[in-house]
């Protein structure tokens, strides 16, 4: 135990005089931003648990805290984890993982300095839960695959440089042996991207038609056919991600409710009162099993939960959000704007009550339906039987849609 | 930093007390024992305070005990929970033992600390942690009054009993009558406490020691009620695997899945808020609202799991020879024990400036 302990404390000593170097030799002051992401990059600095040469150092994840922690009150600049989300949770640790070693020096650094924004070319207007039955198809010429078909749900695509994409290159297997895993240039003069207007009146989505897009294969991520394998990994990430978050006491969807209730008097009556309580118990719970995970995490014992505290969130924003609308009685009646507008980031507490209860409707559904996640949680953590599968020996080609 | 999750020393904890609940606590001998004159498992008890030093938890050693905190306890409590194990661990080796480290009698705590006595705070089960609570009268130094409600009474040494003039006073249980109530939990049955006369001994003010008592009480049943949910849960996806009805194992049918799913996610819950109310009671920081939220969510979740299991067993789960009825009650007198889910939200209203209209 203590010799682990001294171990820890002196990889953490050798990160924080590696990041003392980087601050001297790039006074954050007096350096252009870009250019002290990229020197962060090539020190190692970016993400300590990558490999060395791709902005790590092959040092424990828990050990960037120490980094940040340093970086931070030097002033230094940071990146833009939120507008560079997808490539960061999704696209960066695919590439790791099944990326060659060409694709993982061309693309990781323009991601992570945020020079190139990504975005994810997965869904489909046919293919949502059910996301293995997608039909765009890639069809090899040579060294190139050309790609048709149309995307669903694509944040940032009218941003983006890059996306991951998944395609059918085989449709006489079952449906989950015939996928392939790429990465697709977003200036193709094939791709198309239309705003997706959506119940808030934004369009934070965005439809992707792909016309011919020709891809070569030198940006195939993984083997042929291996593409719904690699998938999983992005979308291993993103439950990850979204699971481990930090956040304070009231830092969420009860935060807005609860000032509300504190500065509003008149607002009040005794039926809100009971349902704002029980709902703060539930927030301030989720916040705790939040918190639990995340220390599972760094403790090196992840567990199931991410499919779980999104479960929560979903639910408790929807309910709360709800509740506030009603809390703000003849106000409620009201909407604070119906322009229709293409954020480059989503706030979902950035508006008002009105938009944070129409926008959290999606919660329930992106990133896995709350149906499709309590069969998960039923399934990996409990051990129950699967649901009976009739898709499961037949070729894409044959099934219904 | 909130620690919430368990230490190596605490799984240790666990699986010691869970092996010998396994040996010596099996589900039909409490159904059995729950029928006889003696509800209580008292050579349990001897082996949990004798054998494992386990009474003592949470008295320093230089008084006794073990000097361990309110995390050890709390596991504890969860495999005692797991086995709605008929032992008064919570009325006298937390509650009693709280009211007596803040009161000015080391030999009863150490007495209690190592097992020998078995002590009981002569205060109704179901009040909050400042609620109100009766009180009995003196005259010419001794006890008159009736207390109901009063928990683990029957298996009680001594009892520490809130006079009127503001003393907590011990009474040795023979001094006094004790007339079991038919109770709800059967595992943790109630009695009225009779004192006619009693010659009690004050050992310190009433309000700091119920107080205290009380929150720790609360905060740490929610360790038990955990433990009692995921038992529940893990019993009833292991019957749900088994057994089979329209030629399928019944737990593959998708409404049972979800059922089940959204039952984890509490328990889930569930483990973070008592492990944060058992950090809180252990380090003192947040204390008030951490044992508040543990205990205005913990209810819902225990009642939920058992009631679930009840329901999904099927015909079976309404039998007398299931355990399944032994949780459903001590589930439903723990959502009402040391307060219930609506008084803690009342607390919480005025801890957290979320007043009332």
């Amino acid at each position: 135990m203590s010799e682990e302990t001294t171990g820890a404390d002196s990889a953490a000593a050798e990160l924080r005089r590696r990041t003392q170097e980087l601050l001297a030799a790039h006074p954050p002051l007096e350096t252009d931003q870009l250019d002290f992401l990229k020197a962060r990059f090539d020190a190692g600095l970016a993400w300590v648990h990558y490999p060395e040469g791709l902005g790590g150092l092959g040092a424990p994840r828990a050990l960037q805290a120490v980094v940040d922690a340093e970086l931070e009150s030097a002033g230094a600049p940071d990146n833009d984890p939120r507008r560079i989300g997808i490539g960061l949770g999704m696209a960066a640790p695919t590439v790791l993982r099944f990326g060659t070693e060409e694709q993982k020096q061309r693309f990781l650094r323009p991601l992570w300095v945020g020079e190139e924004v990504w975005c994810q070319l997965f869904s489909e207007p046919g293919a949502g839960s059910d996301l293995a039955a997608l039909g765009t198809r890639a069809v090899r010429e040579g060294d190139e695959w050309v790609v048709n078909g149309q995307k669903v749900w694509t944040s940032s695509a009218h941003l983006a440089r890059w996306a991951i994409l998944i395609a059918r290159t085989d449709p006489d297997v079952p449906k989950h042996a015939g996928i392939t895993y790429f990465i697709c240039d977003m200036t193709d003069p094939g791709v198309e991207v239309r705003p997706l207007r959506q119940i808030t009146g934004e369009a934070e989505f965005n439809e992707v038609f792909l016309t011919n897009v020709r891809i070569p294969d030198a940006h195939r991520l993984g083997e042929i056919g291996d593409g719904w394998r690699v998938a999983q990994t992005t979308l291993m990430n993103e439950r990850v991600s979204i699971g481990g978050m930090r956040i304070p006491r009231e830092g969420g969807m009860i935060g807005p409710i609860s000032q509300t209730w504190r500065e509003r008097p008149e607002l009040r009556t005794h039926d809100l009162h009971q349902r704002l309580l029980k709902l703060w118990v539930e927030a301030e719970v989720a916040r705790l099993s939040g918190e639990r995970l995340r220390q599972q995490l760094v403790a090196g014992q992840p567990g199931h939960e991410g499919s779980g505290m999104k479960l929560a969130f979903a639910r408790l924003n929807q309910e709360i959000s709800g509740l506030e609308v009603e809390l703000r009685g003849e106000e409620g009646l009201l909407y604070d704007d119906w322009t229709m507008r293409r954020p480059e980031l989503v706030d979902f507490t950035g508006r008002d009550a009105g938009y944070r209860y129409l926008r959290s409707k999606g919660n329930s559904i992106e990133g896995g339906t709350s149906e499709v996640l309590l069969n998960i949680v039923a399934e990996r953590v409990l051990g129950l039987p699967a649901e009976p599968r009739t898709d499961k020996n037949v070729a894409w080609k044959d099934l219904s849609r | 930093m909130t620690d919430l999750l368990y230490s190596e020393e605490e799984e240790a904890l666990r699986a010691a007390v869970r092996d010998l609940l396994t040996d010596h606590c099996d589900a039909a001998s409490v159904i059995v024992r729950t029928e006889s004159d003696a509800p209580h498992d008292l050579s349990l008890w001897k082996s949990l305070a004798d054998g494992m030093g386990l009474a003592g938890l949470l008295v320093p050693e230089a008084q006794g005990g073990q000097g361990a905190t309110h995390r050890e306890v709390a596991v504890v409590l969860e495999e005692l929970g797991r086995a709605v194990a008929p032992v008064p661990y919570l009325t006298s080796a937390v509650v009693a033992t709280e009211a007596l480290l803040a009161c000015d009698a080391d030999d009863l705590l150490a007495e209690l600390a190592s097992g020998r006595k078995i002590g009981v705070l002569a205060v109704s089960l179901g009040v909050a942690p400042g609620g109100a609570h009766k009180v009995v009268r003196q005259e010419n130094g001794s006890l008159y009054g009736e207390l109901t409600g009063i928990a683990d009474a029957a298996a009680a040494d001594v009892l520490l009993v809130p006079g009127e003039d503001g003393g907590l006073y011990a009474v040795d249980a023979g001094a006094v009558t004790v007339v079991p109530q038919v109770s709800l939990d059967l595992t943790r049955p109630l009695a009225r406490v009779v004192f006619d006369g009693a010659a009690g001994r004050r050992i310190g003010d009433v309000e700091p020691a119920v107080r205290r008592a009380l929150r720790a009480g609360a905060g740490l049943l929610a360790s038990e009620q955990l433990g009692l949910a995921d038992w529940t849960l893990t019993e009833t996806v292991r019957y749900l695997k088994e057994r089979k009805q329209f030629n399928r194992p019944v737990g593959g049918f998708q409404a049972l899945k979800h059922r089940l799913a959204q039952l984890w996610l509490e328990v889930v819950s569930l483990r973070a808020a008592a492990r944060n109310a058992a950090d809180a009671l252990t380090t003192g920081d947040d204390t008030d609202v951490a044992v508040a939220v543990a205990q205005a969510y913990a209810a819902s979740v225990a009642v939920h799991a058992a009631e679930e299991a009840v329901q999904l067993h099927g015909g079976i789960g309404m039998t007398w020879e299931h355990p399944a009825h032994l949780y459903l009650k001590r589930a439903k007198a723990d959502s009402i024990a040391y307060g219930t889910a609506g008084a803690h939200r009342e607390a919480l209203a005025e801890l957290v400036d979320l007043s009332a209209p």
